[in-house]
């Protein structure tokens, strides 16, 4: 307390001062408090891995050594496509936590499922385009621009990939459960993570396929 | 087993002796604990622990040990540099040599400063802030197994295989599969990388704690300087651990796969290597140094028994130099020739940061500025820290000129820079604080001779071992040489072998230290909870404090909230308390740690049955674990009026 708060003190009694310096009437606190804080920090630093691979994408876009070139590669339509998937998955997603925030546990894990075929579908379209330029002879160990291309497309892949066995495991989760606090966090967190990747995808759809093209 | 065969076992006589040692001390630990039926105790009572105080402590454990490793390293160097004149080879073949110099770096930075720090943290921020434990206890307790596993992998390659011999910081080319092919760079990456998992959750966690559990009216102008501090490193560890997962992923897909990243030929940069690890290399410096930053706030504060000079403008200062860490990273490799103009930014921006830290020195000075300073242990360390420190940071600016720099880069006046800072700054602080808190968490002081013996042992031996590298590397001579063709300066490296001599005598006695307290306890018991009239609330409970921390959580008026307590004479509530709500332990984190050692070893030997096998083992698990929704408990009132009463009668005997 303040040096002119120190001097009133003398007058409280021992009750009033307790009362003021601790929490006699405690509960307990609710769980999870800090779920959503510490998903974000880490979402941050996810954010920062794709910043590298950005990153390296943009040192190592040019070196080509006198391989192909991102105009010599990519289909746009075919991205558009799969782009297409992704949003599509993501407003989805925004159908489901509606659904759990209305506490309707079966509409809940029929959007969840409708995301996760969508997912799926754009893994699908994005293993066939890797598969496609592979067979080309565009591998990911022709040059420094392969390098980045297959490292930054990959790892956004690998994320919905995890997403996608998150996203399951909390369907069954659901339905074991319903839709209880602990599940509605994770649902929250997994929304987070998904909207996540579809900003990431933002960004390389512009920055990789749109401004290769160019 | 992919590449793995009997060939990876030690051929030198030299790693075969240590081999042999470490077996037999190994199986004789083992024994002793399997003997006196400690197996269930330390399972249960430690390993499978959530209690932030409890992890804290395995944190430190973790860190000593590895310290010893490190050292032995040092030694052995400084061994081999003080013979290997005039033809004479020394001791240690290149091989061995430059395995020896990598992991030295490694174990250091990685496994020793990082749990000590982490550690501290772990037990201090918590108690200092009046939670009961951090905001994720289980993730708390993954995030340590998960830097214990790196510890593991890093301590295998001595015995099975080999160690990287490229550096602390696996520049490639030097580290791409071609230079070298076999499994010491792997070490590296795969044991790093596990730890990284570790080391960035925990710094999620604190920072989750610090932000979310502070005591009712502990605005973030009235929190400790420490947890400040913490909260700083914990940002900058969230900012930057993801830059090394990143580079180490790129380094691996460059060996395991043929990718260019980092390749000489096919378009490969190697520079964007050196600049991504130093945008992670910069911070980490500062990761390191400001808790001890804290450290010493709080111990002047403490043993000049006044508030801290300047509580803003140290909070200030902390947060320009976490900013001001992210914008300097190139200053370690002046001579990588971005041009003038780059090198002229980053030397101004390095020699920027000296000003907040300058401004730190002073407010420590004004606060012991006609205070009766008690010059126990922790504040001679930090007033051997101050002088120590001073002189490395100004070495330091000396090296943001990039002129000098380029007649500087890469010899002994650099390595002995940062021995100055992370020696005077880091290792000082971390003994300051087990001195300071030792009896926070285990209830009796530390036998102060014996650490008066360590601390005249380790200050002056700091200063011979590291002047003359000083002065050698203002004539040139480079880092990480094994040999010497000059034998003029031979002198300079038997001074520095002896300097590390009297080190070794100052680590003697700190074990020794160690072990005479935990024998003469008693004699050295604390009853108050508050032995060095701290200022902070985690004086206000119990040494050791209970498992909940506090019975009621304290209410917070001012900075240093425990010394207000004391001035308004407030008594401790002795009824009316409740049930208190706690996490529960889990093994989980202890299996996917191992799972994680399995897998790395797995992926360092080729050995991909196992590697896919023990992958899906860490994520089947971490489903698993995730069907487990009862985490919590409620202590039951009737164990906290028995605690609680003990206490009481704890204070009464000691008359406080």
């Amino acid at each position: 307390m303040t040096a002119t708060t120190i001097n009133q003190t003398h007058d409280l009694s021992q009750a009033q001062l307790q009362a003021a310096f601790y929490d006699l009437d405690e509960h307990d606190h609710p769980e999870g408090g800090s779920t959503m804080l510490g998903f974000w920090m880490y979402l941050m630093s996810d954010c920062l891995i794709f910043a590298m691979l950005f990153a390296a994408y943009g040192v190592l876009g040019g070196s080509l050594a006198a391989g192909p070139g991102p105009k010599d590669l990519f289909e746009l339509p075919l991205v558009a496509l799969n782009t297409a998937m992704l949003l599509f998955s993501s407003i989805t997603y925004g159908f489901a936590m509606l659904a759990m925030e209305k506490g309707s546990k079966g509409a809940t894990q029929i959007w969840l499922l409708v995301t996760a075929v969508f997912g799926i579908a754009f893994l699908s379209i994005e293993l066939y385009e890797f598969y496609h330029l592979i067979h080309e002879g565009a591998t990911p160990m022709r040059s420094g621009f392969l390098t980045a291309f297959f490292s930054l497309v990959g790892t956004h892949g690998l994320h919905v990939t995890f997403g996608l066995v998150w996203l399951f495991t909390l369907v069954v989760q659901v339905g074991r459960k319903g839709l209880i606090p602990a599940n509605k966090r994770r649902l929250m967190c997994l929304s987070l993570f998904w909207h996540f990747l579809d900003v990431i995808w933002i960004g390389v759809f512009t920055f990789v396929y749109l401004m290769g093209m160019l | 087993m992919g590449r793995l065969w009997l060939d990876a076992l030690p051929q030198e006589p030299i790693v075969l002796a240590t081999f042999v040692v470490v077996a037999l001390g190994g199986v004789a630990l083992v024994a002793a604990l399997t003997y006196f039926k400690l197996w269930g105790y330390l399972w249960k009572e430690w390993f499978t622990s959530v209690d932030h105080k409890k992890i804290g402590i395995m944190y430190m454990v973790l860190g000593l040990v590895m310290f010893l490793r490190g050292f032995a390293d040092a030694v052995m160097m400084r061994i081999q540099q003080s013979m290997a004149f005039n033809g004479n080879e020394g001791y240690l073949n290149a091989h061995h040599y430059d395995q020896i110099f990598t992991a030295h770096g490694v174990i250091m930075i990685f496994f020793v400063a990082m749990p000590f720090v982490t550690g501290l943290m772990n037990y201090i921020v918590p108690l200092q802030i009046g939670a009961r434990d951090v905001s994720f206890p289980f993730l708390n307790n993954f995030s340590f197994w998960m830097t214990t596993a790196g510890a593991v992998l890093v301590m295998m390659s001595l015995f099975i295989g080999e160690f990287a011999q490229t550096g602390w910081l696996a520049y490639p080319p030097l580290s791409n599969l071609a230079y070298s092919p076999w499994v010491g760079v792997d070490y590296y990456i795969w044991s790093l990388q596990i730890a990284g998992v570790g080391t960035l959750l925990s710094g999620v966690n604190l920072i989750a704690t610090i932000v979310k559990m502070r005591a009712p009216g502990m605005t973030m102008m009235r929190m400790p300087i420490f947890t400040w501090t913490s909260l700083c490193t914990n940002i900058l560890i969230v900012a930057a651990f993801p830059v090394l997962t990143a580079v180490m992923t790129m380094l691996s897909v460059d060996r395991y796969l043929g990718f260019n990243f980092f390749s000489n030929d096919f378009g490969g940069s190697p520079m964007m290597y050196v600049n991504l690890i130093w945008i992670w290399g910069h911070p980490e410096v500062y990761i390191l140094i400001l808790p001890l930053f804290g450290v010493f706030s709080e111990v002047t504060a403490t043993f000049c028994g006044k508030r801290l000079f300047g509580y803003s403008s140290m909070v200030y200062a902390t947060l320009v130099i976490t900013i001001l860490s992210y914008l300097v990273w190139l200053h370690h490799f002046f001579t990588m020739g971005s041009g003038a103009s780059v090198n002229s930014f980053f030397g101004i921006t390095t020699m920027v940061i000296s000003i907040p830290t300058g401004a730190k020195l002073f407010n420590w000075l004004f606060t012991m500025y006609r205070a009766r300073i008690r010059y126990e242990l922790p504040m001679m360390w930090t007033v051997a820290f101050m002088l120590t420190f001073t002189i490395g940071g100004m070495t330091g600016v000396l090296l943001a000129v990039p002129p000098a720099d380029f007649v500087l880069h890469n010899s002994l006046f650099l390595i002995a820079h940062f021995h100055n800072v992370i020696i005077g700054g880091v290792l000082f602080g971390i003994f300051a604080a087990i001195n300071y808190w030792w009896p926070k968490a285990f209830g009796f002081k530390l036998n102060q001779f014996w650490g008066k013996v360590s601390f005249w042992l380790w200050v002056p031996g700091f200063w011979v071992a590291f002047t003359p590298l000083y002065i050698l590397g203002f004539m040139g001579v480079t880092r990480r040489m094994r040999v010497f063709d000059d034998p003029s300066i031979q002198i300079w490296f038997v001074i520095a072998a002896f300097g590390a001599l009297m080190i070794a005598g100052g680590i003697g006695a700190m074990l020794v230290q160690f072990a005479v307290s935990i024998w003469k306890r008693e004699e050295l018991k604390d009853e108050t909870g508050d032995p060095w009239h701290g200022r902070t609330l985690e004086w206000a409970t119990s040494s050791p404090p209970p498992e909940y921390n506090f019975a009621f959580t304290p209410i917070v008026h001012d900075i240093d909230a425990w010394d207000d307590m004391k001035r308004c004479a407030v008594e401790r509530p002795t009824s009316g308390y409740r049930p208190i709500h706690m996490p529960k332990g889990t093994g989980t984190g202890i299996i996917l740690a191992g799972l994680s050692i399995a897998l790395g070893f797995a992926m360092i030997w080729y050995i991909w049955w196992l590697a896919a096998v023990s992958f899906a083992g860490i994520i089947g698990y971490a489903i698993f674990h995730t069907f487990n929704y009862k985490r919590d408990y409620h202590i039951p009132v009737e164990t906290v009026e028995a605690t609680e009463a003990a206490r009481t009668r704890q204070l009464a005997a000691a008359g406080a």
